[in-house]
């Protein structure tokens, strides 16, 4: 039982790590239909930022503070300077340059920082909270990666729902050309919705580093965790990516429990193949709208 | 009406000489149309005469190949469809055009963009200035949501309504912004009498206090409502003037019918058929 608790608990943790992910590739899918692949490096190139300002003497809410800004300023830049190109182009070509990004990226990092995973300051105590003498699983920094998951994706619900910007990303989301004829700069929400995503990503960066160690391609599992929750959620829903997330986290963590780590990757491909093959949209989807 | 008065001067959109092609296609050629601030101008012709082209055009989707559009005084260049709406102009789409998965209130509220004071950053922490403007917003879209009948369904959801009731909720949209041109993209299509009735009574509201162009098949509607009609076969104006003038122009029928026509009711019936389509 005790166990049975334990991979709950670690499995929500893992869980709102993949949320966050998936929250970053769902709100630039919504925006611009483009799966980015670079967002596995690009929250490494945050992480990795924080890690140099940690590094420097700053304290650890200075470090957090600089992966999110340059999570902001990296998202902008990418969608204004490489997407923009690419978004009337055919689907492929987002695809290729979002993957030469990725390249690029974990390259310069490896240049800049070297290819040595190095450890990453944890925000609390990675030691578990006792209870009736049994220690969980369940750490201080595990209650802080959960909590501040819910308040990214509240806060990214609220911005949505009650404000004009989060209306307007949602009209420019849903019909480009009749948002720009009621006056939304559609490019503008568009590199907005980029912007958002990365500091979603640098956020998941930040609070997922203590425990997979910094390096150019340690990320590499979370971005396919993500994307596997994204798809789980429907890909277009930022509830259903969280809960996706969730969902993604706990299974992983009960088959790494129960059968054994080795398997977890292909579970999370098992996982996917069967979302896609039973139900396409994801499991939260609305009635599926085609754009036409 | 009070949120939509007079704004002084009365403005006159000129279209002068528009041409547009695609590919070896001549959708507009030459095309003069005019319109001022208390007019209603119809623009007619047989599908594919380059209507909605025009309208295009003067919402910047289209660059013209030659010609030149002035609006308020002023020659417009190089038109961006997002500054419309701070133009004074608004357009309403053929169908509806609503954003399926936000309310009626959320798509009245997008078309009242240009009234927002406070930047993206302001918006994104939620200063008290971005707070007022969201409230404001609010108010303008349940306000014209009202003026149209409207009101008791803001926060329903465009898919569930009829689809009359969302070609209103279209027009809120376009309203919201009080332009001071209105472009109206076959308004009537897919309505029944009734409301087409009601839709006749609000154009000829607004077009009282701004300048109206209406692209529509209804012919009835477009001789009641219009103060002046264009016609318009393959991108050519062939005719122009007031409606009686337009109903019994040889030119015109022949361009609906191919042949010479009968009478005036020819004409009327050809659109008859024509109207049917949504």
């Amino acid at each position: 039982m005790t166990k049975f608790i334990d991979l709950t608990l670690s499995g929500i943790s893992d869980g709102a790590i993949y949320a966050a992910v998936a929250l970053a590739l769902v709100l630039i899918w919504r925006a611009t239909r483009i799966v980015n692949f670079a967002q596995g490096a690009m929250l490494m190139i945050t992480t990795f930022i924080a890690y140099a300002v940690i590094g420097a003497g700053a304290s650890y809410v200075v470090g957090f503070l600089a992966a999110l800004l340059s999570g902001l300023a990296l998202g902008a830049v990418t969608e204004r300077v490489l997407i923009r190109r690419v978004e009337h182009a055919p689907p492929l070509n987002a695809v290729i340059v979002t993957l030469g990004l990725y390249t690029v990226l974990v390259a310069v990092a490896g240049m800049i920082w070297g290819n040595t995973p190095k450890s990453f300051p944890a925000a609390f105590s990675l030691r578990g909270y006792t209870v009736g003498g049994t220690t969980l699983l369940f750490t201080p920094n595990d209650t802080f990666i959960v909590l501040v998951v819910i308040a990214v994706a509240l806060g990214l619900a609220a911005m949505f729902r009650f404000t004009s910007l989060g209306l307007q990303m949602r009209a420019a989301a849903f019909a480009p050309e009749v948002a720009r004829l009621l006056g939304v700069r559609v490019g503008r929400m568009f590199t907005v919705g980029w912007a958002l995503a990365a500091v979603a990503g640098a956020i998941a960066g930040v609070l997922v580093a203590p425990s997979v160690f910094l390096g150019p391609n340690s990320f590499d599992p979370i971005l396919i965790g993500g994307f596997v929750a994204a798809v789980l959620g429907g890909l277009d829903s930022p509830p259903g990516a969280v809960i996706g997330g969730l969902l993604l986290g706990l299974a992983l963590s009960y088959v790494s429990g129960y059968e054994g780590s080795a398997l977890v990757p292909l579970a999370a491909l098992a996982i996917l193949v069967l979302v896609l093959m039973i139900r396409p949209s994801g499991l939260f989807s609305a009635a599926q709208e085609r754009r036409v | 009406m009070e949120s939509r008065e007079l704004p002084g001067a009365a403005h006159r959109l000129s279209v002068e000489d528009v041409t547009v092609s695609f590919g070896g296609i001549r959708a507009l050629d030459r095309v003069s149309v005019e319109v001022s601030t208390g007019e209603v101008l119809g623009v007619i012709g047989p599908n594919g005469a380059g209507k909605t082209t025009l309208f295009n055009v003067i919402c910047g989707f289209v660059a013209p190949d030659a010609g030149t559009l002035s609006w308020r005084g002023k020659t417009l260049h190089r038109i961006r469809p997002h500054r419309l709406s701070s133009l004074g102009i608004a357009r309403t789409l053929q169908g509806v055009g609503l954003f399926g998965r936000m309310t009626v209130l959320e798509n009245v509220m997008v078309g009242a963009q240009h009234f927002r004071r406070a930047g993206i950053a302001s918006a994104m922490v939620a200063l008290p200035r971005s707070d007022k403007d969201e409230r404001d917003l609010r108010d303008r879209a349940l306000a014209t949501l009202a003026e149209l009948d409207c009101a008791g369904i803001a926060d329903r959801l465009p898919g569930t309504l009829p689809f009359a009731v969302q070609k209103r909720v279209a027009l809120a949209r376009a309203l919201v912004a009080e332009p001071e041109l209105l472009l109206l993209d076959e308004p009537a299509g897919g309505l029944g009498a009734d409301e087409l009735t009601e839709l006749r009574g609000v154009i000829e509201r607004i077009g009282r206090e701004i300048a109206v162009m209406v692209v529509e098949h209804h012919m009835d509607l477009v001789m009641s409502v219009c103060d002046r009609v264009v016609v318009l076969d393959f991108g050519r104006v062939i005719a122009a003037g007031d409606p009686a003038a337009i109903k019994s122009d040889p030119r015109v029928l022949e361009a609906y019918l191919g042949r010479e026509a009968e009478g005036p009711e020819a004409l009327t019936a050809a659109e008859a058929g024509n109207a049917g389509r949504p």
